[in-house]
């Protein structure tokens, strides 16, 4: 209908143009040339709530971070701290003291300037007693935040925490102000390029352009953004097709990417992830208790064909807990590569010679149903019998296997990046101790040089990668489709994110 | 009369409360945390209990459930977890959507049903009445979500007519609301109107061949005319008793109908809210569509009243 219009208004114009050209002179473009300032993105999930500060669904930040609200650090396209509403800062020798200069001339959308108390209120809501932030243990290294005049902010740490700066990046760490912070959760307020303009629950939400942004080196070049919530991905490629939605940064069917080929209209564009689908074994039951035992499964399993078989080919296999996108990425793929003959042997090894049976609890998501009936066939080729039963995500799956522990092997994909400490996290679902790498992962945290930190989440992902506390399968890809003239959208995601700052159309 | 309407009106409240102790009973045996859910898998067990008590989750289950029935019967049907805004607005919100829906999708079936079960009646055991019987199977043995798919690639994708889904929202105007509604409306209506077609065919087939019809005729009433004057408005019984338990499907209908099209509708809420274990939205939205339920039957009861005079003189 849409397109109808469009055609009818563009021959009228043309017309028009046509009747004048025997009178004006034709100068420059014309005016249904002119770049559109607005931009309607896609999602699959609606965010439940609008602020990253009390709940965790990756939602909530691919709608607000960035664009609503801001942090002390971002984390730029590339994975990368940089600063935001901190400028610079200074950390101490023994890496216990964090001295920040803040911004100045900053202000939230309702007019409240930013300055260090609203950044010690953020800080202290976020590690405070009755604090529901989701990343609330991430803020537990800080002991006392210090307010010497308006543009500086002291953190004081119990311990060093390197990742701190990276951390600081995060939407749950979003710098709120103390009047808007209650009804953040309907009516966020932040200091980001957009304002929240309305939410049509279950639709849509609206921003507009911020005018007054603080970063005068950036230019927003649209007036207004739409994010629109559609979760089935036929419904998804429709909207797409039809033009009611620009962008689908993260497109929810593979196996539907191939259809848009033919469309020039629409650019199709394949980035990486935070999302490491991994099926967790649970380390503490036998036979997973033994190494051995998850190192032949390991061995059974050829990851090209679980990323052919589950998501059309679209994704990156991993062999740790870690994703391209991560600084100190290495690829370890090939510690237990495919060998079902030597699977077979080193099963037999563990006193498996006839095989095994156990159960995967695989959520009824596409990806997870998808990949336990391709590990089901592999892992039948060297004699272990794998039943698959399906549980609810998130309820059922949060309460049975993250809280209970209560499961032999499952599948999820992890959306938070960086999130190799889980590994070292007692208790957590795996049931995986290893006090080696929870070595490793202190000694990350103690130092604040990049280099040495990239060197150690290496040696991490080494340990991973050789104990196999999980099958390490693939990182989801980011299946980006979006109108070719649309420009500026992340092509990776290094954290779930929508930034619009830079999107533009363009000629 | 009023009798009856009375002990109508006491049945259905005591009807709806003990629906209401079924509900919360059954929302509370779901496994899964509202808390642990919105908090995610790095959540610490201090902040999950923090949570708990900021959503009074803490609380006994006797309390929690007085709780919710004391303010629904106040008309405060409490506050979101996920939303964190009033649930009586986020139902209101969504009725702007799912009522106009389930309206459009009733009239679409009337309009459908009744003229091809009359004709289908008139010409029975002919080609007509055979091509509309198979006809009205196939659209009762698919289901409306699929008819919503197929609709969608026909109009929208291949033929660019309607918009794919979504809803502009009543203030871009009343035409773009009905028409973003025209399409899932047919796709439910599709189902209800095999099953009425059948339904009104076999009806108006039976008062045909009633006394009062073949004196019409004899008396040299034109068979149009016995039709729609005698036998149409004697068949209306069993049609909208079918109307009326056929709401039922129309509402579970809308909750798949509301997802394929993506409309913000009360079906889209609840089936949200139960992924979100939002169950404060769950048992308000269920008891919402029981109410709702119950209240349909009562009506269908009064409807015929008026349109039987025989039951009228009965409950006097």
């Amino acid at each position: 209908m849409k397109g109808m219009f469009a055609l009818g208004m563009m021959s009228r114009r043309g017309l028009m143009a046509l009747a004048l050209a025997g009178t004006a002179v034709f100068a420059g473009a014309p005016a249904f040339a002119t770049p559109k300032t607005a931009i309607t993105i896609g999602m699959a999930i609606e965010p439940t709530g609008l602020d990253p500060t009390v709940a965790a669904p990756v939602a909530i930040g691919q709608v607000t971070w960035q664009n609503i609200f801001e942090g002390l650090t971002t984390i730029d396209k590339d994975g990368k701290v940089q600063p935001q509403l901190a400028e610079s800062w200074e950390i101490s020798e023994d890496g216990k003291t964090y001295t920040f200069k803040l911004r100045q001339g900053v202000t939230f959308h309702n007019g409240v300037p930013f300055d260090s108390s609203v950044a010690k209120f953020s800080i202290d809501r976020a590690r405070g007693a009755d604090s529901v932030n989701p990343q609330k243990r991430y803020f537990a290294s800080i002991e006392a935040v210090e307010t010497p005049d308006p543009s500086t902010l002291v953190l004081k740490l119990s311990e060093p925490a390197g990742s701190l700066l990276y951390w600081l990046g995060w939407p749950a760490s979003s710098m709120v102000e103390p009047k808007s912070a209650v009804d953040n959760k309907t009516t966020p307020i932040g200091t980001g390029p957009f304002k929240f303009v309305s939410w049509a629950k279950g639709s849509k939400v609206d921003l507009t352009k911020n005018a007054d942004y603080w970063n005068k080196s950036v230019s927003v070049k649209l007036d207004s953004a739409a994010f629109r919530f559609i979760g089935d991905p036929q419904a998804q490629a429709a909207a797409l097709r039809a033009g009611d939605v620009d962008a689908f940064p993260e497109f929810g069917a593979p196996e539907l990417v191939k259809s848009f080929e033919g469309d020039k209209r629409l650019a199709t564009v394949i980035g990486n992830t935070e999302l490491k689908v991994v099926a967790g074994m649970n380390n503490s039951r036998k036979p997973f208790d033994d190494k051995r035992v998850r190192q032949a499964l390991m061995m059974a399993v050829d990851r090209a064909t679980v990323v052919e078989g589950a998501w059309s080919g679209y994704g990156t296999p991993i062999g740790s807990h870690y994703t391209p996108n991560d600084r100190g990425y290495k690829d370890l793929t090939g510690v237990y590569p495919y060998d079902p003959e030597k699977a077979k042997a080193l099963l037999a090894e563990a006193g498996y010679a006839n095989g095994l049976t156990f159960t995967i609890k695989a959520p009824q998501m596409a990806y997870a149903q998808r990949t336990s009936q391709v590990l089901q066939a592999m892992l039948a080729e060297i004699g272990v019998t794998m039943n698959i039963e399906t549980t609810e995500f998130p309820a059922k799956w949060v309460a049975d296997v993250l809280k209970a522990a209560d499961y032999d092997m499952t599948i999820v994909a992890h959306a938070e990046p960086m999130d190799i400490d889980i590994y070292a996290r007692d208790p957590y679902y795996f049931n995986y101790k290893n006090p080696a790498f929870n070595d490793v992962l202190k000694a990350i945290e103690a130092t604040a040089d990049p280099a040495e930190q990239e060197r150690l989440y290496g040696e991490a992902q080494e340990i991973l990668a050789n104990d196999v506390p999980a099958l390490f399968l693939f990182v989801m890809p980011k299946l980006g489709i979006w109108d070719a003239k649309v420009k500026g959208l992340w092509e990776n995601e290094p954290i779930p994110s929508n930034v619009l700052t830079e999107v533009h159309w363009e000629e | 009369m009023i009798a009856i309407l009375i002990r109508r009106i006491i049945s259905l409240i005591v009807t709806l409360i003990v629906v209401s102790l079924l509900i919360f009973t059954v929302m509370d045996l779901l496994p899964g945390d509202p808390a642990s859910i919105m908090l995610g898998t790095s959540a610490s067990p201090d902040t999950l209990a923090a949570l708990r008590t900021q959503l009074g989750l803490d609380q006994p289950l006797p309390l929690r459930y007085l709780g919710w029935l004391s303010g629904v019967f106040q008309g405060d049907l409490g506050q979101s977890y996920t939303y964190g805004v009033p649930v009586a607005g986020l139902i209101a919100e969504r009725l702007a959507v799912t009522i106009p829906l389930a309206l459009m999708a009733v009239l679409l079936s009337i309009l459908i049903a009744i003229p091809l079960g009359v004709q289908a009646a008139r010409r029975h055991n002919g080609l007509f009445d055979y091509a509309v019987g198979l006809l009205s199977y196939v659209s009762i043995a698919v289901p409306a979500f699929w008819v919503g798919l197929l609709l969608i690639i026909l109009f929208s994708s291949m033929l660019g007519w309607m918009p794919a889904g979504g809803f502009p929202g009543w203030d871009a105007g009343l035409l773009a609301g009905l028409q973003a509604l025209l399409l899932p409306a047919i796709a439910l209506a599709l189902p209800q109107a095999g099953v009425l077609t059948r339904v009104a065919r076999a009806a108006v087939l039976e008062v045909m061949n009633e006394d009062y019809v073949r004196t019409a005729l004899a008396k040299g009433v034109s068979e149009r005319t016995a039709i729609w004057r005698h036998a149409v408005p004697n068949a209306a019984i069993p049609v909208v008793t079918m109307l009326g338990l056929q709401f039922t499907f129309l509402i579970a209908g809308a909750v798949l109908v509301e997802n394929v099209f993506n409309l913000p509708g009360l079906g889209r809420l609840a089936y949200q809210a139960l992924s979100q274990r939002d169950i404060i939205v769950m048992q308000d939205v269920v008891l919402f569509f029981s109410a709702l339920v119950i209240l349909m039957n009562f009506l269908v009861d009064l409807v015929y009243l008026v349109i039987d005079p025989r039951l009228r003189a009965d409950a006097q």
